[in-house]
């Protein structure tokens, strides 16, 4: 199944699209060639689809969650792309992309990562498949995250600090477009989510998909219905766009996009871009993000690193603005509260990403009745998050009861 | 070349410049740095150097076309407050004290987000020349060349060595004032060795448009500028003078002539233009 956006240069609407220094456009028609070309090359996709059944294990299980349905309400699945191999559903894109720079005869990745699971999921996909790998780093998170940074250096791949800017996932793309722009003849960027300039947004949305096409049938085979509901969380939006992209043509499912509402939208300290940000261009396309009156890029406030990014992809803004899906945010409070829900009632601790779409399904639950089948993406798994974790519910030692 | 060129106010600068027998120089400074009385010295320290064009560099959160040297410069002009409007009246200040033609050099979503009319309009009334805009394609362009247009503002695009000849065209096409070809597949910053990619790519953007072709990334010194004149209209300086503006106004003065003799070397060169 394809969907017929984005057109030739990348626009969703008045989303999406190039917004780029010149040296990158070439560079950028001939990844588009590429990776079209790799789309519609039967070998390319069965490699690929082999690797995600024998590498990562994909099909992912589609898990009727019986005991946070009772809970919440309504029948609740989950999407278990935390069995992931490496732990979410980053691996899928790393490895398409990985795969495509093969087959573009480079032999070089470079990344950004934020909390480091896309650093790990590409650091990962270059030591399968022979590729040398740097990845970019913004300081705050090399100290927040050290242990993703062994991961990463442990699979062999460098790890850049980058110390401009704010020092976050943001300034973690610039400094990996810089060198892209110094080294495109021989590297790839694999960007991890689904923003950035055309085709970055389509490509990943291409290579994530799995995640729907498989629900989507697993969903009929469970139920022999679709779901009523399909809940993701967002920050770039990879994950949510992998769940949608097989529901959009069926529109009597809803779509919902939970996003980062950190300290609560009220006080400023959020990354819930398309619920408060305006439309304006970063990182190379139009989208919606959060700036302040002269455009300038505002730093986003998330307890999900993974989720605190000032921008969203194009799509996303597409479909908000057409209603297709509609996105909300939900506090880092609700988020922790469904992340200790989930674990407490069937046993699966999820990334505080993946918290997000569990705290905002409990509200859409109530909304929809007792009646609805709500799918949820658990886009990882919360390893990752122990020490957030330990830290906000006091767990270790005599931190009494933490909140309790 | 006998069509009709787009020389705008910055062309024009660089054709007068050529018509002398040398290379015009253009010279950048962001606003707002190393204070915001203190960027408008030292553009002015530029002019009275002997700038053919000032390029005025709008302070961005996310630069991803600069180097080290321009971020650091950007982000104390940020840290300190400066505003899209002190841009603006930059210019003003500027523009008022020669006839040195004033461009603004700004990635894009500062623009879009004052409004892209109503900046034109807004620029064009302090005295503004015309913008360069690294991160805006002529393909994504529409709004801007319309308002542009409007008010006979200069564009500058860019040409990269990467660009094929049919963007060559396509972007050159859509300029007014000059072509900023980029000499190097990079970011800005000053560079020890020139580059063997800016004459292909200077030869390849004249073999399709009239229009002055300038030569930016990595022209530091006398030397450097005095080898791009030799085959480019104008030869454009940034990191170099921002590293010599935390020296104070006297510094830059003294860079760009050091610039500006360099431009005005090996005059039979120009015989080719």
């Amino acid at each position: 199944m394809s969907t017929v956006l984005p057109d030739q240069l990348g626009h969703f609407g008045r989303f999406g699209g190039r917004f780029m220094p010149e040296a990158l456009i070439a560079p950028l028609d001939e990844l588009t060639k590429a990776w079209q070309e790799a789309m519609a090359d039967k070998e390319f996709t069965d490699e690929f689809e082999r690797m995600l059944r024998e590498y990562i294990g994909a099909p992912s299980l589609l898990y009727d969650a019986t005991r946070l349905s009772d809970v919440a309400g309504a029948r609740i699945l989950l999407k278990r792309e935390d069995l992931n191999h490496t732990g979410a559903h980053k691996i899928r894109n790393a490895i398409g992309q990985a795969l495509l720079t093969k087959r573009m005869g480079k032999t070089r990745v470079i990344a950004e990562t934020g909390a480091g699971q896309h650093g790990v999921a590409t650091a990962t996909a270059c030591a399968y498949l022979d590729l040398e790998c740097v990845v970019y780093m913004g300081e705050v998170d090399t100290e927040r995250q050290a242990l993703n940074v062994a991961r990463m250096k442990l699979l062999g791949a460098e790890v850049i600090s980058v110390k401009t800017g704010s020092r976050t996932l943001k300034d973690a793309i610039n400094e990996a477009l810089r060198d892209w722009v110094a080294s495109v003849d021989k590297t790839h960027y694999i960007l991890g989510t689904a923003a950035g300039s055309h085709p970055f947004p389509a490509m990943v949305r291409d290579f994530v998909r799995g995640i729907g096409d498989e629900a989507r049938e697993q969903s009929l085979e469970l139920l022999g219905k679709l779901p009523d509901a399909a809940v993701a969380s967002v920050g770039g939006g990879s994950n949510a766009i992998g769940l949608f992209a097989a529901f959009i043509p069926d529109t009597d499912v809803k779509l919902y996009g939970i996003e980062p509402g950190g300290d609560g939208f009220e006080t400023g300290r959020h990354a819930a871009t398309i619920t408060a940000g305006q439309v304006g261009v970063l990182h190379g396309a139009r989208s919606f993000l959060l700036q302040d009156e002269d455009g300038q890029t505002m730093e986003s406030h998330s307890i999900s690193a993974g989720l605190d990014y000032p921008g969203v992809g194009p799509e996303h803004a597409w479909l908000a603005e057409t209603g297709r899906a509609s996105y909300r945010p939900i506090t880092d409070a609700e988020a922790m509260e469904a992340f200790r829900l989930l674990s407490r009632t069937e046993g699966i601790i999820p990334a505080i990403e993946s918290a997000h779409a569990v705290a905002g399904a409990l509200d859409i639950a109530k909304e929809l009745g007792p009646e609805a089948t709500i799918l949820i993406n658990l886009s990882g798994r919360g390893d990752k998050d122990m020490d957030t974790a330990v830290s906000w519910f006091g767990l270790i030692d005599g931190e009494a009861a933490g909140r309790e | 070349m006998s069509e009709l060129v787009a020389l705008g106010k910055a062309g024009a600068a660089i054709r007068k410049a050529n018509a002398d027998g040398r290379g015009a120089l253009v010279g950048y400074l962001p606003a707002g740095y190393p204070s915001y009385d203190g960027g408008i010295d030292g553009i002015k320290a530029m002019i009275d150097g002997g700038v053919d064009v000032i390029e005025i560099g709008l302070p961005y959160s996310d630069p991803v076309m600069d180097g080290p040297t321009i971020q650091r410069a950007t982000e104390i002009a940020r840290a300190a407050g400066l505003r899209t409007r002190d841009v603006l009246s930059t210019v003003e200040k500027v523009a008022s004290y020669s006839d040195v033609p004033v461009l603004v050099m700004t990635y894009w979503n500062p623009i879009e987000r004052y409004g892209v009319d109503r900046f034109a309009a807004d620029f064009a009334g302090v005295g503004g020349a015309g913008l360069i805009t690294p991160d805006l394609i002529p393909d994504e362009g529409a709004e801007w060349i319309a308002a542009a247009d409007k008010n006979e503002l200069d564009k500058v695009f860019l040409v990269s060595p990467s660009s094929t000849d049919e963007r060559i065209k396509l972007t050159t096409a859509a300029c007014r004032g000059f072509v900023y070809a980029t000499a190097v597949m990079g970011v800005t910053g000053a560079r020890e060795t020139p580059s063997d990619l800016a004459p292909p790519l200077v030869e390849r953007t004249k073999a399709v448009t009239g229009i002055p072709v300038g030569v930016g990334l990595g022209v530091s010194n006398g030397d450097q500028a005095a080898a791009i004149a030799a085959y480019a209209d104008a030869v454009i300086v940034g990191s170099a003078l921002v590293k010599a503006a935390a020296d104070g106004p006297a510094a830059v003065r003294a860079l760009t002539e050091e610039l500006a003799e360099g431009v005005r070397r090996e005059p039979s060169a120009a015989a080719g233009r």
